[in-house]
């Protein structure tokens, strides 16, 4: 397995959306190898012909009606918002478009 | 961002590429609740009134996903002849984006709800293609922004968003085209009538009204070019977001010949996402992305499995109506008309109420001649569709019931619907209001014919000596006198009768 | 009189229900003794004052009144910061949560309320549960009442310090990896990880959403029972609930018996890493069980031995996702929105400021095992090991009814100890961790002291998935030979704060 770099761990942190500061992503980097490689042995396994296992137990066809359920007021809704404008969440400006 | 493109002709492209498809369509599904959670999803509510814990994605919250998304996923799968997974998961697809409350969208992966299917179009000459699909799955639409501060109202230049999350999290169906080949110069027309038949059949199933105006379906053209007589794709481009079947077909025009000015200068395509223009029929860059896209699928943890069984997807097959292509080829025979004729009606959106009037006692031909003439031009006139109108299939139907038992002639029963649309009432009642109905008392019509020959001695004489043609007049007299309420066939019948006329 | 916080929950309702004491005495000793020690063991980050005493003058109304009242009704209770609570603030540990009052109740804040519990407040944990310490938390460390220079476990830290230091007689916790039974033992209480799907996770603020699990705290085997009555059973808000009757846990832990039983210990869960007096604590249990008539049967699960591996690919992946939505912008901390930057920016700069370096790790951790070209090998792995250990539960299933081992290879270590070595401290959950994988139940409950440090060691009980009852029928029994060997309950020996 390949050892983590720097340079791996700033890409990780854009994806993850954190500002990593650059003495983090040196500390972090040695963590990260320690660990992955660490956990890497599972790939022992990875030629086996075994099913994956993604939820604990075997359920199947958990569905709700299309009932309306009453929604949180918008105050509610709102409450927890760092800011707000109009009835709306307001957020810096928004530079891509997806 | 690039204001200027070069393009080579239409002609020109074709003569030295060959285009290849992708089409992606998101329709929002007409389901009460959202798809995760039991929020409601009518349109036009305040902003953030019709969130919860779920939708607004709060710490703790949790989905659980809506019984009748599933079931419209699978009528959408069957409709297009797709097969239907024995299981399926759910997957998250992660990336940060301000209008999705959970930094993730609940979509489908590697496991789709329905996949390998196709679904035949017809094009303007009644000629039928076969686009392929690839797959349909289950996923969630996200919040709306508002940018403000800038000028356009658009993102670029604005000082801050506003987000309203009441969309958040209504169910979506992806529909995902295999790579369509062998069109040629017909691709746009293609994609235009692809959009158009899939509309179609998502209404004729009853899970959407699929109003692209309104943002309820959605298509993203995926094209490429690849040198005539070459197998290999080309780099594609993935042009999002267009919201109108003429528009479809514009930007695969658009970007057949971009991209072929692009490859024919010795230049390469960027793969990369572009808006389309109404105003100009053009597309621009998007985003470029200076890192690959990484969406880290996995498959969604707080859900369990789909797996419809056989005996559910046979009843919902067996619960499908006819489907549009069969509907309109077999009504096309039974009316008689052509495929051209067939095609205006469609394009006017009057299949459905010319057959609630049919339905509700018209004949065919009279039922197509109102909503095809006098109502097509009013709902022009007013901008609405024909199903805005304020008249109902029903109501048409006892219009041409007035004519047919001539209680009302042509141009009378234009003056009723005119009525009815004004909002005067059902057909009887303006009739009786107006007092549309035609003059069939013998006496006041022959009394309005003495004073017309007395009127217009000339004419009288010209028709006694045999010009029959000139008895046009004097109908036409009657009918002014009569405030067009007369029976125009019984009026000149009655003239040539008082002159002693035969007609010939 | 006996001293009110030292009463256990069983006790305490049924002397409220008798009029014996009210429930609103019982609150106010409670809360009295939180104001007497919790600055010295930091078990609250939040203390409901007027909420619990609202909820306690609602119960002695209601007895008043003649109604019904619920098993546990008036009984205290600490609530792990990790649920949800309307009106009273849910912070997680997190500094990116500071403030944020939920506008809705988890299913199980719901259901205590429904039973008449009285919610005293908010407990210290690991930021997000991503610990085994509780020293993560943003609000700083709790003690461990037996001894405040160490960790009370992690993450339920403040669950487990409150009920150790007699702050609450019942607790909740959430069990990720091993944060109920891992706490429980290095403070000498008892915790239960029901089966998956036992308790809703609704308004659980989720860690790992395939391995997380609430679960009751206590300081004896029945109250835990009373507890875990009162918040399983099924819930259509979650889709992972399981849709059955709750196993009979009380009836269980009122006639604890192994008489007959066959009682699986696992060779792996044995070797380096264990302390001398933890592995001596464990024999002792084991040769009690046979004294008191179980067949001891020994077992080899091999794919335990890949579990804590496959745990820190699967839970940092699972986190990566759920911790996605704390972006600044629709609750919680927001930091650098000055007007100079982005969304996109405040997003990560927000992420930056409130989230801690375990938090961080995790999250970069997931990210990585999660991206494209490495999903198989980590990923994809991971659940294929999850099966082999399903495999080697039902195997071993075959042969017994249930399963022993240490709780933990060591008994409490000193705060600071393990901060920056992520792996020593991940060592914590080497006998915990299986049982979240496989999604079956297991409990920790004490087993005496480590000759070497004379501090609390767990045994862990392991049962199949939905014979929750089954953990009960042996605690109890095991418990009381224990009560009886010592003359008194182990916390007894604990020393006074
Ligand atoms: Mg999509
Ligand atoms: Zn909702």
């Amino acid at each position: 397995m390949p050892g983590i770099t720097r340079e791996e761990v700033a890409h990780l942190a854009r994806l993850a959306r954190l500002e990593l500061k650059p003495e983090e992503l040196d500390h972090f980097a040695g963590q990260l190898d320690d660990i992955i490689g660490a956990v890497a042995r599972v790939s022992e396994v990875a030629d086996q012909d075994v099913p994956p296992t993604s939820h604990p137990l075997p359920l199947t066809n958990v569905m709700r009606p299309d009932e309306v359920r009453p929604s949180l007021t918008p105050e509610q809704a709102l409450s927890g918002a760092p800011a707000q404008e109009q009835q709306r969440f307001k957020v810096p400006q928004i530079l891509g478009e997806e | 961002m690039t204001t200027t493109t070069d393009l080579v002709s239409y002609e020109d492209a074709l003569a030295s590429y060959d285009p290849v498809m992708g089409l992606e369509v998101h329709v929002e599904l007409g389901t009460k609740t959202k798809m995760f959670c039991g929020c409601s999803t009518s349109l036009g509510a305040d902003p953030n009134t019709q969130t919860c814990p779920v939708c607004l994605g709060l710490p703790g919250a949790l989905p659980v996903v809506n019984a009748t998304g599933v079931e419209s996923a699978i009528r959408i799968g069957l409709a297009l002849n797709c097969e239907i997974a024995e299981w399926c998961r759910f997957a998250r697809k992660n990336y940060f984006y301000p209008d999705m409350p959970k930094n993730f969208q609940t979509s489908q992966y590697d496991e789709p709800i329905a996949f390998n299917g196709y679904l035949d179009v017809q094009l303007e000459d009644g000629e039928t293609f076969r686009v392929e699909i690839e797959r349909a799955h289950m996923e969630e639409d996200t919040g709306k922004s508002t940018h403000v501060g800038g000028a356009t109202g658009r993102i670029h230049g604005a000082s801050h968003s506003l987000l309203d999350y009441n969309r958040a999290g209504i169910p979506l169906i992806e529909i995902v085209t295999k790579p369509i080949e062998g069109a040629g110069e017909r691709a746009p027309e293609v994609a235009r009538a692809y959009v158009r038949e899939l509309r179609e059949v998502i209404r004729a199933l009853g899970v959407s009204e699929a109003r692209m105006e309104m943002g309820q379906m959605r298509c993203d053209v995926n094209l490429s070019l690849r040198p005539n007589g070459t197998e290999k794709f080309g780099t594609r481009s993935e042009t999002k977001n267009v919201n109108s079947l003429r528009s479809v077909e514009r930007a695969a025009r658009f970007e057949i010949q971009r991209h072929a000015a692009v490859l024919s200068s010795g230049g390469t395509i960027v793969q990369e996402t572009r808006h389309f223009h109404e105003d100009t029929g053009s597309t621009t860059s998007g985003r470029v992305k200076e890192e690959a896209e990484d969406y880290r699928y996995f498959p969604e943890p707080d859900l369990v499995p789909v797996a419809p069984s056989r005996e559910w997807v046979e009843e919902i097959r067996a619960s499908l109506p006819e489907l549009p292509l069969v509907r309109r080829n077999r009504l096309r025979e039974e009316w008689g008309i052509s495929g051209t004729d067939m095609q205006a009606i469609l394009n006017a959106g009057a299949l459905d109420p010319i057959v609630a009037t049919i339905d509700a006692g018209a004949d065919a031909a009279s039922a197509r001649k109102w909503w095809m003439g006098e109502l097509a031009r009013s709902a022009n006139e007013s901008g609405k569709a024909l199903d805005e109108l304020a008249i109902t299939p029903e109501q048409v139907a006892r219009v041409t019931e007035l004519v047919a038992k001539g209680d009302l002639n042509d141009k009378l029963a234009r003056q009723v619907i005119e009525g009815v649309l004004a909002g005067e009432g059902t057909p009887d009642e303006v009739v009786d209001k107006r007092g549309l109905k035609v003059v069939s008392d013998e006496g006041a019509l022959t009394a309005a014919v003495d004073e017309a020959i007395a009127g217009n001695p000339a004419i009288a004489d010209k028709i006694r000596g045999g010009k029959v043609a000139a008895a046009g007049a004097l109908v036409g007299a009657v009918m002014k006198a009569t405030r067009g309420q007369a029976d125009a066939a019984r009026v000149k019948e009655l003239i040539l009768q008082k002159l002693g006329v035969e007609e010939g | 009189m006996t001293d009110i916080i030292k009463l256990t929950a069983a006790e305490t309702a049924a002397r409220i229900a008798s009029g014996e004491l009210t429930a609103v005495e019982v609150t106010e000793a409670h809360l009295a003794r939180i104001e007497a020690v919790d600055e010295k063991v930091h078990a609250f980050l939040h203390v409901d004052r007027e909420g619990a005493l609202a909820q306690a003058r609602a119960v002695d109304a209601k007895r008043e009144r003649g109604e019904k009242l619920g098993p546990l009704a008036g009984v205290p209770l600490a609530l792990k910061d990790i649920f949800t609570t309307e009106g009273v603030p849910t912070t997680v540990g997190s500094k990116i949560l500071e403030g944020w009052i939920p506008p809705y109740d988890a299913t199980l804040t719901k259901r205590l309320k429904a039973a008449d519990v009285v919610i005293l407040g908010k407990t210290n944990m690991d930021e997000f549960a991503m610990g085994s310490s509780t020293e993560n938390s943003a609000y700083g460390p709790t003690g461990n009442p037996w001894d405040l220079t160490r960790i009370p476990g992690g993450s339920g830290g403040g669950s487990s310090a409150a009920l150790a230091a007699h702050m609450a007689p019942l607790a909740i916790g959430t069990d990720t990896g091993g944060s109920i039974r891992q706490p429980a033992a290095v403070t000498g209480t008892v915790g239960v990880k029901p089966t998956y799907g036992a308790v809703s996770r609704y308004g659980m603020v989720a860690f790992s959403s395939s391995l997380d699990q609430g679960g009751p705290c206590a300081r004896t085997v029945l109250d835990a029972a009373l507890l875990h009555e009162v918040i399983a059973g099924h819930d259509p808000m979650d889709s992972t609930s399981i849709d059955a009757p709750v196993p009979p846990v009380v009836e269980a832990a009122r006639n604890g018996s192994v008489e007959g039983m066959r009682v699986g210990v696992v060779k792996q869960f044995r070797g380096e890493g264990y302390q001398a007096g933890v592995v001596q604590r464990f024999d002792e249990s084991v040769a009690l069980l046979k004294d008191l008539g179980a067949e001891i049967v020994e077992l080899d699960c091999p794919s335990f031995d890949l579990a804590l591996s496959a745990y820190y690919l699967i839970a940092p992946s699972e986190c990566s996702s759920n911790l996605a939505r704390f972006d600044g912008l629709r609750y919680g901390l927001r930091t650098g929105d000055d007007g100079t930057h982005s969304a996109e920016e405040v997003t990560s700069l927000t992420r930056e400021a409130g989230f801690g370096p375990e938090v961080k790790r995790r999250v970069m951790l997931g990210t990585y095992a999660l991206s494209s070209g490495y999903y198989d090998a980590y990923y994809g792995s991971a659940q294929k090991v999850r099966t082999l250990i399903k495999q080697d539960f039902d195997k071993a299933f075959e042969q017994v009814d249930v399963i022993v081992s240490p709780t933990t290879p060591t008994t409490a270590f000193p705060i600071g100890e393990r901060a920056d070595d992520p792996m020593a401290m991940y060592l914590a959950d080497l006998c915990t961790i299986p049982t979240n994988l496989a999604g079956n139940a297991a409990m920790s409950l004490p087993c005496g002291l480590a000759p070497e440090d004379n501090l609390p060691v767990g045994l862990q009980i392991i049962a199949p998935v939905m014979k929750d009852d089954r953990l009960y029928k042996v605690g109890a029994a095991v418990e009381a030979a224990f009560v009886e060997k010592w003359g008194h309950p182990l916390l007894e020996e604990a020393p006074s704060l």
